[in-house]
């Protein structure tokens, strides 16, 4: 077991990243144009990136498995992103971000890197504005803000419920501008399947053009990563459903490491399970949180009716319901954190109080809210005396214009009138906390590889805020890699065109090229998906929201005999050299068979509940995370030797200069 | 419930293609209808079969990736919604259901019901874009105050998921909805003004080379259309349009 | 010209600005025909009028001429553009689902129209052309009315001209207001110049429906 050296640049923390970027190596215009740079996957933060490096005068080639880098998932982010303008005057501020950040992240992540997320968050705000970015604004023409879940200021941007769409739009067309200039070669419908390391230095990728199949060879003098979290190792997720973690994981295979799998964020609000077709989950936007109240059934008996179909929601009276949140947390009681707010449903519901058919869901409630909005609407419009109906008509339509989009949403899945009977909600798996380990400089500990986004594991410790992730992504992309990422280039201005003829791209194409035939000639029994289920049920019932080590330990021997029937008899139709979404998952679940199993293994290794992570064994006696900052306050980065089960575990001590260590307490 | 599925089936680009027949069972109306998909090419795979090809990705209506020309309409009957978000509900036990890819003749088909998008791609970077760098030294958020309404034209301009349901449903296979949605949601911003005039003659002339068809007012790609763009965009863009040709 | 006219927009805007000026010309012609209802001599003097005004005659007839073949063989031109913009058809379409059957059956409406005015020309401009350059027999201010009881006697070609203007009444239901959105008028009026537009599409062919009739029944 090593220490990692995390390269966190001295003096105070105010000052780091900008004496750092004033010292760093820089590359001059004239080399930029002869240093090549491939960017994988072209979400917020590779779509981000690659603009800017483009901008810069690098040749960027970004690759992406959609049609078009404006469909990767980032573009599902309903809710919004946060930045610390203090446009609202409510004592905002960067310190105040950075304090949100790693409390609300648990103790878990590195102080440096979220100060420095929180010091160019105001910037990504200038910046999307300039591109064209429709944020909310109100009648006086000036942007408007949001509050979200785990803090006291309201500082969240928004576009409506599409906030990750118009940002990465605007990352996008940032791209298309650099695309048509020639600085951006655009690989759509390529799939990078290996990394390939030459003298210890990543220096290309091969990839699978998706369309024909052809196996290629791309070299670069940097390898950015930038292909979005894990969370489809549990098969339902609100991800979609290409999202994968291939690309990740295949690095970490050749040197980088991963840190903390285990940190897996369960969002609280998403909509629940209707059978066992299902293939993914709809999230509902946090923001619904500010406005709808949360409750079960205070008796057992009104539970089961429910259940059983024989008594509706509106028929409990108020005094029989049981509103858990703020009952537990008055403090920030409906808007408490995710992991914080999904554990305290699944405590519910576990104790039998779950409000539809499978017993796995509770209700978000408007009615308050629209009563609330309809009276005060009465005001303004001076209806004196309104009746019922008239309130709800005006409550609802101030509901309407705030979250439209997403009732309709529900309404569409559900088959049922949100603003006449509570949602159902239930939580879900939504974003990966953990990731590539990566240094101050985002790269990772293989030589110019590098890791950005969800798919590093920096900035969120074990739970990441509601909309920090638009923040991080795009901070990774277009403030922060491009500066770092020319302190290692500097070195490479005269290495010249990397050939791809090297033996070390023979050698990776092959095993590659070896693995893909071996799916099509395996003609086995079950279909890729039969096993992805399979894991993903395994991962839900005991790598889920709760875990223990007897849970775990099972979970990774189960993941190994799925593993080993996978290879076995996984049965891939079509053939190599066409368009094959079969051949295409397999690849993806090969790899989360194997990640599914360090996961777990992490988690066993954490004996300590923090954030995402909650072991039964170590809660208060009230049911909150006991979390061990004398035994775990670091970070576990995993260095692949062979086989999931013998990775070896390096740490990286985890430093709170600036914020103290304390319990996190939202009550 | 059972239902009867007449599928485009289509090796690749260059083969002919062929609508082919299946049934599926027990098919709950709960269910999306990619999930309805999804059962089918579980049952081919089975059977050794190739499954049906098709583009999909978020399967909440966001990512503009469902492409399915469902009995006759873009997205199926319902309204508002992506392919991925239409339910079997809106389907009776019993029912055909005609499942074609997207047609036109800047959609080149790729494989069964997988058509190449690009063309949209292309009209972007023609210049759906501002040209500012993204150095973060632009000027504070709030400098330029935007009147809440252009703003939120623009919002409602710039959902446009670009899904190509507009050029499907359109009987002349026009792209005008998507590029005045992108067109307008610039032109609505002080920060897109300045380059308007370049921006909606370069966009327009690469939607022409595409080989997209002209637009009629028809009308069908505002209804069809799952995030409801509107035609006032189309409307703007002509404006636009001939304010810089003029 | 033919380089502004090679963009989409600019064609677009081209049927659209010819479609107005055939809509105000219309207007004029019916506000002529609808006299023959009620005064013979008012309608002889407006037709001769129109007839011998050497500004109607030699500035507007042509800039009418080219405006009809324009505005046509530029919808021909679309249309088999449009054609070539799907190369291989859907096997089921439901049209019928998001646009109405006017707006799509513009092409059809537009061949009737085309067809009762080579009818028209047939049957009352090559005679007039004939009768005032060719054969040029001596003016008669009160030839008109005369000549139009005389056409519409026979009851083929009033059925003809009915079927006709209904056709046009459908082509004006769509291409009125779709003109309007053509040109880049679509806002708060928008509202209003849809109805306006089908008040126009109903009205105007309804008048020139009731002059036939009228001298149908009435010669």
């Amino acid at each position: 077991m090593t220490t990692l050296n995390s390269k966190v640049p001295e003096g105070p923390i105010k000052d780091k990243w900008t004496t750092y970027k004033d010292k760093i190596n820089l590359v001059n215009p004239a080399n930029k144009r002869n240093i090549d740079i491939i960017v994988v996957g072209t979400g917020l933060a590779g779509g981000s990136a690659s603009a800017t490096l483009a901008e810069l005068g690098y040749n960027v080639k970004a690759f992406a498995y959609q049609d078009s880098p404006r469909r990767a998932h980032s573009i599902a982010a309903q809710g919004g992103i946060n930045a610390a303008k203090n446009y609202q005057g409510d004592g905002d501020s960067n310190y105040r971000l950075f304090y949100d950040t790693v409390k609300g992240g648990d103790y878990r992540s590195r102080e440096a890197n979220v100060y420095r997320l929180a010091e160019v968050s105001g910037n990504i705000i200038d910046q999307c504005v300039a591109q064209g970015v429709p944020f909310a604004r109100d009648y006086g023409g000036l942007l408007d803000n949001r509050s979200f879940g785990g803090v006291l200021v309201s500082r969240t941007f928004y576009a409506k419920g599409q906030t990750g769409q118009q940002l990465l739009l605007g990352a996008y067309s940032a791209m298309n501008r650099q695309i048509a200039r020639g600085k951006i070669e655009m690989f759509n419908r390529h799939e990078m399947l290996d990394v390939v390391i030459i003298d210890g230095k990543a220096r290309g990728i091969i990839a699978r053009n998706l369309i024909t199949g052809e196996i290629e060879r791309h070299s670069a003098h940097a390898v950015v990563i930038a292909t979005g979290g894990y969370g489809n190792v549990y098969y339902l997720s609100t991800n979609a459903m290409g999202s994968n973690a291939t690309a990740a994981w295949k690095i970490h295979k050749r040197g980088a490491f991963f840190a903390n799998p285990c940190f897996t964020q369960i969002h609280p609000t998403c909509i629940p399970r209707s059978g066992d077709y299902q293939s993914k989950l709809t999230l509902m936007s946090e923001s619904l949180r500010n406005d709808g109240r949360i409750w079960v059934p205070a008796k057992i008996e009104d539970a089961k009716a429910i259940q059983q179909g024989k008594l509706k929601p509106t028929e409990i009276p108020e005094e029989d319901r049981d509103y858990y949140l703020e009952r537990r947390y008055p403090a920030f009681g409906n808007l408490v954190p995710r992991d914080v707010a999904s554990r305290a449903a699944k405590e519910r519901c576990d104790a039998g109080y779950g409000v539809n058919a499978t017993g796995e869901a509770v209700y978000l409630d408007f009615a308050s809210a629209i009563e609330r909005y309809g009276k005060e609407q009465a005001k303004i419009k001076g209806i004196k005396n309104p009746s019922k109906a008239q309130i709800t008509e005006l409550g609802e339509a101030i509901i309407e214009a705030k979250y439209g989009n997403l009732f309709q949403m529900y309404e569409k899945i559900v088959d049922e009138n949100p603003y006449k009977t509570p949602m159902m909600i239930y939580p879900a798996t939504h974003y990966t906390m953990g990731g590539i380990w990566v240094d101050y400089n985002l790269m990772t500990t293989v030589p110019g590889l590098y890791c950005i986004g969800e798919a590093n594991f920096s900035d969120h410790g074990a739970n990441r805020l509601g909309a920090s992730a638009l923040m991080q992504g795009l901070a990774d992309g277009y403030f922060v890699l491009p500066y770092t990422i020319g302190d290692y280039l500097s070195d490479d201005i005269r290495t010249g065109k990397i050939p791809t003829d090297a033996p070390e791209f023979d050698d990776v194409e092959k095993e590659v090229k070896e693995r893909l035939e071996f799916f099509i000639n395996n003609k086995g029994t079950h279909s890729v998906d039969y096993f992805h289920k399979k894991l993903g049920k395994v991962m839900w019932n005991k790598v889920g929201m709760a875990r223990n080590e007897k849970h775990l330990k099972e979970a990774i021997a189960e993941i190994q005999e799925i593993r080993d029937d996978f290879w076995k008899n996984v049965k891939v139709p079509g053939s190599l050299n066409e368009l094959n979404p079969e051949l295409e998952k397999a690849g993806r679940v090969a790899d989360f068979l194997e990640l599914g199993e360090l996961f777990a293994k992490d988690a066993l290794e954490r004996k300590e509940s923090c954030g995402g992570h909650f072991r039964e064994e170590y809660q208060t006696e009230d049911g909150e995370a006991l979390r061990d900052d004398k035994n775990y306050a670091y970070v576990a980065a995993w260095e692949y030797t062979g086989k999931p089960s013998e990775a070896i575990m390096h740490k990286e001590q985890l430093e709170f200069k600036d914020i103290e260590l304390k319990t996190r307490s939202y009550k | 419930m059972n239902l009867t599925l007449k599928i485009w089936r289509q090796k690749g680009p260059q083969d002919k293609g062929q609508m082919v027949e299946y049934k599926v069972t027990d098919i709950s109306e709960h269910m999306s209808f990619l999930e309805m998909m999804d059962v089918l090419n579980e049952d081919l795979v089975a059977k050794n079969e190739e499954p049906v090809a098709f583009d999909h990705d978020c399967r909440e209506g966001i990512c503009g990736m469902c492409s399915l020309h469902i009995n006759g309409e873009p997205h199926g009957p319902d309204r508002g919604i992506t392919t991925c978000q239409l339910h079997m509900r809106m389907f009776n036990d019993g029912d055909t259901i005609y499942i074609e890819p997207w047609r036109a003749t800047a959609f080149p088909v790729i494989k069964d019901l997988v058509v190449d998008r690009t063309a949209f791609e292309r009209i972007q970077q023609a210049g759906g874009y501002i040209s500012v760098n993204t150095s973060g030294n632009t000027q504070d958020a709030n400098s330029i105050p935007i009147s809440k309404h252009n703003a939120d034209l623009s919002m409602d301009a710039a959902t446009c998921i670009g899904c190509g349901a507009c050029v499907a449903s359109c009987k002349n296979s026009s792209a005008m909805l998507f590029v005045s949605a992108k067109v307008s949601q610039f032109a609505l911003l002080p920060q897109g003004r300045i380059e308007a005039a370049d921006r909606v003659k370069n966009m327009v002339a690469q939607m022409d080379l595409e080989g997209f068809g002209n637009c009629t007012n028809t009308g069908a790609c505002e209804v069809e259309c799952p995030k409801g763009i509107s035609l006032e965009n189309i409307a703007r863009m002509n404006r636009e349009y001939l304010k810089a040709s003029i | 010209m033919s380089g502004f006219l090679s963009s989409s927009i600019a064609r677009k805007v081209a049927m659209a600005l010819s479609a107005l000026f055939l809509i105000f010309f219309l207007i004029i012609h019916l506000a002529v025909n609808i006299t023959s209802i009620f005064s013979e001599s008012v309608f002889n003097e407006l037709s001769h009028f129109m007839g011998t005004n050497p500004l109607i005659q030699f500035a507007l007839q042509p800039v009418l001429i080219f405006g009809v073949v324009f505005h046509f063989a530029m919808g021909f031109v679309l249309e088999l553009r449009n054609k070539g913009a799907r190369n291989v058809k859907y096997v089921k379409y439901n049209g019928a689902a998001s646009a109405t059957w006017m707006s799509r059956n513009m092409i059809y409406s537009g061949l009737v129209i085309l067809a009762f005015i080579v009818l028209h020309f047939i049957d009352f401009w090559f005679p007039e052309m004939n009768y005032k350059y060719i054969e040029a027999l001596p003016a008669d201010p009160t030839r008109y009315f005369g000549e139009l009881q005389h056409k519409f006697e026979n009851p083929l070609r009033v059925g003809a001209y009915v079927v006709a203007f209904i056709l046009l009444a459908l082509h004006l239901l769509h291409g009125f207001q779709s003109a309007f959105q053509s040109i880049g008028f679509n806002n708060k009026y928008s509202k209003c110049v849809k109805s306006l537009g089908k008040i126009y599409a109903i009205v105007i062919p309804l008048g020139f429906i009731t002059v036939a009739l009228y001298h149908y029944f009435n010669h």
